[in-house]
């Protein structure tokens, strides 16, 4: 029998990968492809859709010739993508409105602001569970609107789709201007700001609301479902799944029961919490948002805590500071002293994500003293992450109930046996490290694999999960909540930094 | 203790002097800067030119600094740097193969673990990483040894026997160790504790250095035929991924 395999497309960030994944879920070969980053202006961040979908259409075969396998034998196709991200396009000759607007990208500040006043948190957190925030795309939408000369117009009349970037790729998949697939799944429309997180469907008022036409949006799948055959690339092949990739990342780590939870560190961190069928406001500074919908089967909804720096405080370091010359040397320097010699650093770089959300804060280094080497503050580096990751994990066991027993952990970072180290210190629970490392892919080729039968059902997808690596909690109770505080003060020093009015010029 | 050894305290000082301008020194500048005998310039200047540490311009004779020395400062390869850039060949080989993975470099006279993936089979096992195992009776050290990455300094009563099968002879040991390097590969079947076998090759980093070794171990009769010859399988896989760490160190770095 010729062997079959479940294909993901993972379109992130700063570069989009194809990888196959087989039966057991290994790994069978990866094709990647980075594209452009346009910064346009201070704060903006940018992405060619065009080049993006250039960049599948080549990987894609890529990774079938690596692998010498052929179209007939790609069981499903599944997607993970960066979430957030904004794409309009025009249908008719599936050109992209502008660039895609990339979730980092802060220009819809202003509006936000006013948002908060006016209607204010509730009103959002009520509908879709979200806070207005700049991270979310429907502010993006009411940017482009009062800012693109004619395309207000042109949403209502039908002349132009919207989609977050998995539904820009399966548009081109399925035959793009002749009868391309307009849809998303619930948990990249459950980031918009649009959607009613308890019907799973747009919330008529928030449509209102940001004066988007209910024409403009894709039409709302399961997550895990066969949508459609491709007609482009691989003509014939199903495409069955779509995920936002922190979501795919928690299927990937078959965080598929109540109080289960995974956090992928990179750049920033996102610790997701598996809620169950309940819908659980967050009070305490968490996202509320859909984990994954399989057709046929009640949605299973997720608290998420963001923590926007902490990779990106190890960059800084290396670059700015020059403090070292590659990421993983920051083990080597900590490793040089003992502890962090009272020395704390809160990366508040643009202010504070989960669980504070306070944007007035900005970064602060306390307690030095003569004594502080670049060791010591190598320390507090990675303790910050650490840290960080504790304050959301409380947030979730107050908000969910359910106490976190241990953490599935993924990403660049978890190369880091110190930092993976001070994680189980620091929350008292197992850390671990599944031996599948692209969580991300593996979760969209999960959720592909289940939708047409690759795989029976989550237990299968349980029985395929291995333990790469753990570490056990071994630090003192008493220290552990001493050194809590400390962090907890220091947390306080940042806030209250950036003045309303920004200062002379 | 020996005083301060004149010619490499004359070789360091034209380093310097080289490395002080853009411009190409000629012989007589070089010895005339220095206040040396040309003569005594000239043995220097060619004996760095024979270690690449400065090279010597065809057309003009003049010299400049070489190629090898801009490399000294950063062919150093940090272990936890190491860790990251094999994370992923190394988790497939223990997926591919089912065996416990690790990865060595050599730490005075010793092998260090700089990384371990688990057996993937959900027992309970406990990271190794910082453990320190023998060089004569691993098979990480025996690699390490076989390519000169590590130096073994016996102790007057002789290499340790940790079983019956431990080679403590010096002439056994390097014949096994030139076995390895005419393979390839290299493995320990009980020689560190009975019932337990491991097979190692090695990574090599920039310049083809070999900096360190990437093992799969297990039970004897997971990784050994009933003969006790590791299986080829096996084998294939762990060259496989060494080779992938090995490009990774170097198409990356330079």
């Amino acid at each position: 029998m010729v062997d079959r395999y479940v294909m993901s497309i993972d379109q992130g960030t700063t570069s989009t990968r194809c990888i196959l994944f087989d039966h057991r879920g290994r790994l069978c070969s990866v094709a990647q492809r980075e594209h452009q980053q346009h910064f346009p202006k201070p704060g903006w961040v940018e992405h060619d859709a065009v080049e993006i979908w250039r960049n599948v259409q080549r990987i894609v075969p890529e990774a079938m010739d690596s692998a010498g396998v052929d179209a007939g034998q790609i069981a499903a196709i599944g997607i993970a993508n960066q979430r957030e991200t904004t794409v309009l396009w025009d249908p008719r000759t599936g050109t992209p409105v502008g660039r895609a607007i990339v979730w980092q990208d802060t220009r819809t500040a202003p509006l936000v602001d006013a948002l908060r006043d006016r209607p204010g948190d509730e009103f959002f957190l009520d509908r879709c569970g979200l806070p207005p925030s700049t991270y979310f795309s429907a502010p993006r939408i009411r940017w482009l609107f009062e800012n693109v000369p004619g395309l207000e117009q042109r949403a209502r009349d039908g002349e132009v789709l919207f989609g977050t970037v998995e539904s820009w790729l399966i548009w081109n998949l399925t035959g793009g201007t002749d009868g391309g697939l307009h849809i998303t799944d619930p948990t990249n429309a459950s980031r918009t700001m649009l959607l009613n997180l308890r019907t799973l469907t747009w919330d008529p008022e928030l449509l209102d609301f940001f004066g988007v036409p209910r024409d403009l949006l894709p039409e709302i799948r399961s997550s895990a479902e066969s949508y459609g055959e491709a007609r482009a690339l691989l003509p014939g092949v199903r495409i069955t799944a779509a995920l936002g990739d922190q979501q795919a990342a928690l299927f990937g780590q078959t965080c598929f029961s109540p109080g289960e939870a995974k956090c992928t560190y990179g750049t920033g961190s996102f610790l997701l919490m598996n809620t169950g069928t309940d819908l659980v406001r967050s009070r305490h500074g968490l996202l509320t948002t859909v984990a994954y919908r399989i057709a046929g089967q009640p949605t299973v909804y997720a608290l998420e805590g963001p923590m926007a720096v902490t990779g990106s405080l190890v960059q800084w370091f290396r670059d700015r500071l020059g403090m070292i010359n590659t990421a993983p040397e920051i083990e080597t320097l900590a490793r040089t002293v003992e502890d962090n010699g009272g020395c704390y650093i809160v990366p508040a770089f643009s202010g504070l994500f989960a669980p504070h959300w306070r944007s007035d804060a900005r970064g602060v280094v306390v307690g030095l003293t003569s004594y502080i080497t670049k060791g010591h503050l190598a320390r507090a580096v990675l303790e910050a992450t650490a840290w960080q990751t504790r304050e959301v994990v409380d947030a979730m066991n107050a908000d969910s109930g359910l106490a976190l027993k241990q953490l599935k952990v993924d990403g660049g970072m978890t190369s880091d046996h110190l930092l993976m180290q001070m994680l189980a210190d620091v929350l008292d629970v197992p850390v671990v490290r599944p031996l599948v490392a692209e969580t991300v892919s593996l979760g969209a080729a999960y959720a592909a694999g289940l939708a047409v039968g690759y795989w029976s059902d989550l237990e299968v997808l349980r029985g395929n999960w291995h333990r790469a690596g753990q570490w056990l909690p071994d630090m003192d109770p008493e220290r552990r909540a001493w050194e809590y505080e400390s962090w907890q003060r220091a947390v306080q020093r940042s806030l209250d930094w950036v003045r309303p009015d920004g200062g002379p010029r | 203790m020996a005083g301060p050894v004149q010619s490499i305290e004359r070789a360091a000082a034209i380093l310097r002097l080289l490395a002080g301008g853009p411009r190409r020194l000629g012989l007589g500048e070089v010895a005339s800067s220095l206040g040396l005998a040309k003569g005594t310039a000239h043995g220097i200047l060619r004996t760095l030119q024979h270690v690449d540490f400065v090279e010597q311009d065809e057309a003009t004779g003049k010299y400049q600094l070489g190629a090898a020395l801009l490399h000294l400062g950063t062919s150093y390869l940090d272990v936890n740097e190491l860790r990251s850039r094999s994370i992923n060949w190394a988790d497939a080989l223990a997926a591919r193969s089912g065996e416990a993975v690790r990865l060595g470099t050599p730490l005075e006279g010793q092998v260090l673990v700089v990384h371990h993936v688990f057996r993937p089979d959900d027992t309970l096992q406990t990271l190794d990483v910082g453990a320190l195992l023998p060089l004569h009776a691993s098979s990480l050290g025996k690699v390490l040894l076989a390519y000169g990455a590590a130096t073994l300094d016996p102790p007057p009563e002789g290499l340790a026997a940790y079983t019956r099968h431990t080679l403590v002879d010096p002439e056994d040991l390097d014949r096994a160790l030139a076995e390895i390097r005419e393979q390839g590969w290299g493995a320990e079947v009980q020689e560190m504790s009975m019932g337990d076998a491991g097979i190692a090759a090695p990574i090599r980093g920039h310049g083809g250095l070999v900096v360190g070794a990437v093992c799969l171990s297990g039970p004897v009769e997971r990784i050994c035929d009933p003969r006790g010859r590791p299986l080829p399988a096996l084998t294939a896989l762990l060259r496989e991924a060494a080779r992938a760490i090995s490009r990774d160190l170097g198409a990356t770095r330079w």
